[in-house]
């Protein structure tokens, strides 16, 4: 008897064990807001305590959150939160940092021209090419705009 | 022609002997139920070696040489090696091979290796084109990971169904005529498995993409030696786990075998516990092949198991079909090995 490809697919997804939905959201909730309250402490830091501007503030923010993510993936914890947390700190900056200095660490051993230079993006390469990509797009589409209007 | 059995199964009537075999594992495998039996554990995960794949490498030339120091034959004694591994191009054969100098025959069957190196050296032996050689094969936690997956320091989640590549290496020395006198095993049977695929495409999911086959080589097996689970004191597959190994179950029901569960041992399922993390159990070449030789293969020797049916399954994907969006083709290769108590001259 042969099975079809449509009958098995049926029988994979009522065997195969699920993912907790709640304690999955619960998890990335948790941590991911973690990460947003400390973000949050660093830019009141430079804002109110430092009284740097709005915008340096933030950018200051940004890269004290990268550099932090990145100490953590060298020192190997942060692929314990993630493992923890799932999204909750994968879509923060701190995972953009993870995904970035990842790759890096794992081809150090394959030079450093094409191990970590060409292998450094494949993670984040896809959000970079799509990020800037469509913010290209955004500032074109704005400029027609405003010749119309 | 004589020694044709049905479709795919071949009887191997001189009953090739295993004469001696060696096990190597990593550190998390240690941790776990048959962290004991192991002839031999890597320090860490890179093994004294600058790379991951140089570890590995470095396992698998270690148990070779171990498994030939077992059977008291010098490397220069040993006419083959059939040997291979998970990565491109088998390299962690090839370099081992190269260090070692036996001739060299790689194979690639991904996790089924194990089952066809035995398949193929069990012929050979048969076939009187060698007296003495080695099958072996191994995988690496760390090498798989990188080469299939994501970068070990990125911080995601793997899913419940995903497997655990285990890190570790199993070889068999096998010896035909003479030298297969004093073997406390033999190999009587071959099955050999064809390429089934049912639609898989979900590179996390080894066990669902793997099982197919497994039925199809088991059911074969069976309509071609008119044997059952009955006839095997075990009936061993290679790295289904725990997904795996219930779907095959399932299959098997479908096609109107009666399932002797009791008697179905997944390594895969058995090599790590459930408070290792696991999720789905062990995979990889050396889940099957450090099994066999650290657990199952002292068992039928000192005529625990009497006979057993040992059959490793493989996931014939590449990370470039992956990424093409092709499903998995799945493939198992089976070998009985029988408990051999002094009947010999």
């Amino acid at each position: 008897m042969k099975k079809s490809k449509q009958a098995y697919a049926e029988l994979v997804k009522k065997l195969s064990p699920k993912s907790d939905m709640a304690k999955g959201v619960w998890r990335a909730f948790a941590v991911g807001g973690l990460i947003c309250v400390i973000g949050q402490v660093i830019n009141d830091v430079f804002s109110y305590g430092l009284k740097w501007g709005t915008q340096s503030a933030a950018t200051a923010t940004s890269i004290c959150l990268v550099f932090l993510s990145a100490l953590l993936t060298g020192l190997g914890v942060y692929d314990r939160i993630g493992k923890y947390a799932g999204a909750g700190s994968i879509v923060p900056i701190t995972g953009f940092a993870n995904a970035t200095v990842a790759p890096a660490m794992e081809f150090r051993r394959e030079g450093l021209v094409m191990g970590i230079g060409a292998k450094i993006f494949t993670l984040s390469g896809p959000v970079l090419v799509y990020g800037i990509g469509s913010s290209i797009l955004v500032g074109l589409i704005a400029a027609l705009v405003e010749v119309i209007g | 022609m004589s020694k044709r059995l049905g479709a795919q199964t071949v009887a191997l009537p001189s009953r090739p002997g295993i004469l001696a075999w060696a096990s190597t594992a990593g550190q998390k495998e240690k941790e776990g139920p048959y962290g004991e039996k192991f002839d031999s554990i890597i320090p860490d995960e890179l093994n004294g070696q600058q790379s991951f794949e140089g570890a590995e490498r470095a396992m698998l030339e270690e148990t070779i040489v171990r498994c030939a120091q077992k059977a008291n034959k010098a490397l220069g004694d040993i006419q083959m090696l059939l040997c291979g591994d998970l990565l491109n191009q088998i390299i962690s054969a090839g370099f081992a091979a190269r260090n070692l100098g036996i001739p060299f025959y790689g194979l690639y069957g991904a996790c089924s290796t194990m089952a066809e190196s035995l398949s193929i050296g069990g012929m050979i032996a048969d076939g009187g084109f060698a007296d003495a050689m080695v099958c072996a094969t191994c995988s690496h936690f760390c090498t798989a990971e990188r080469q299939y997956r994501a970068p070990l320091e990125l911080g995601n989640q793997r899913t419940p169904t995903a497997q655990w590549t285990v890190t570790g290496a199993g070889a068999v020395m096998l010896a035909g005529g003479e030298q297969a006198r004093h073997a406390g095993a033999v190999l009587t049977h071959a099955t050999c498995g064809r390429v089934i695929d049912l639609g898989i495409s979900d590179a996390n999911n080894m066990g669902a993409a793997m099982a197919p086959a497994g039925c199809d080589t088991l059911a074969n097996h069976f309509r071609d030696t008119n044997r059952g689970f009955d006839d095997y004191d075990l009936v061993v597959t290679g790295d289904l786990g725990h997904l795996g190994r219930d779907l095959l179950i399932e299959l098997l029901k479908e096609r109107k075998i009666t399932v002797r569960e009791d008697k179905l041992f997944d390594c895969g399922c058995h090599i790590f516990d459930a408070r290792q993390d696991a999720h789905s159990g062990g995979s990889g070449c050396g889940c099957a092949a450090s099994m066999l030789c650290a657990h199952l293969l002292p068992e039928v020797a000192s005529g625990r198991l009497g006979r057993i049916l040992f059959m490793a399954t493989g996931a014939l994907l590449s990370p470039t079909t992956t990424m093409q969006g092709e499903s998995i083709p799945g493939v198992a290769h089976a070998v009985v090995i029988e408990h051999e108590g002094g009947k010999r001259r």
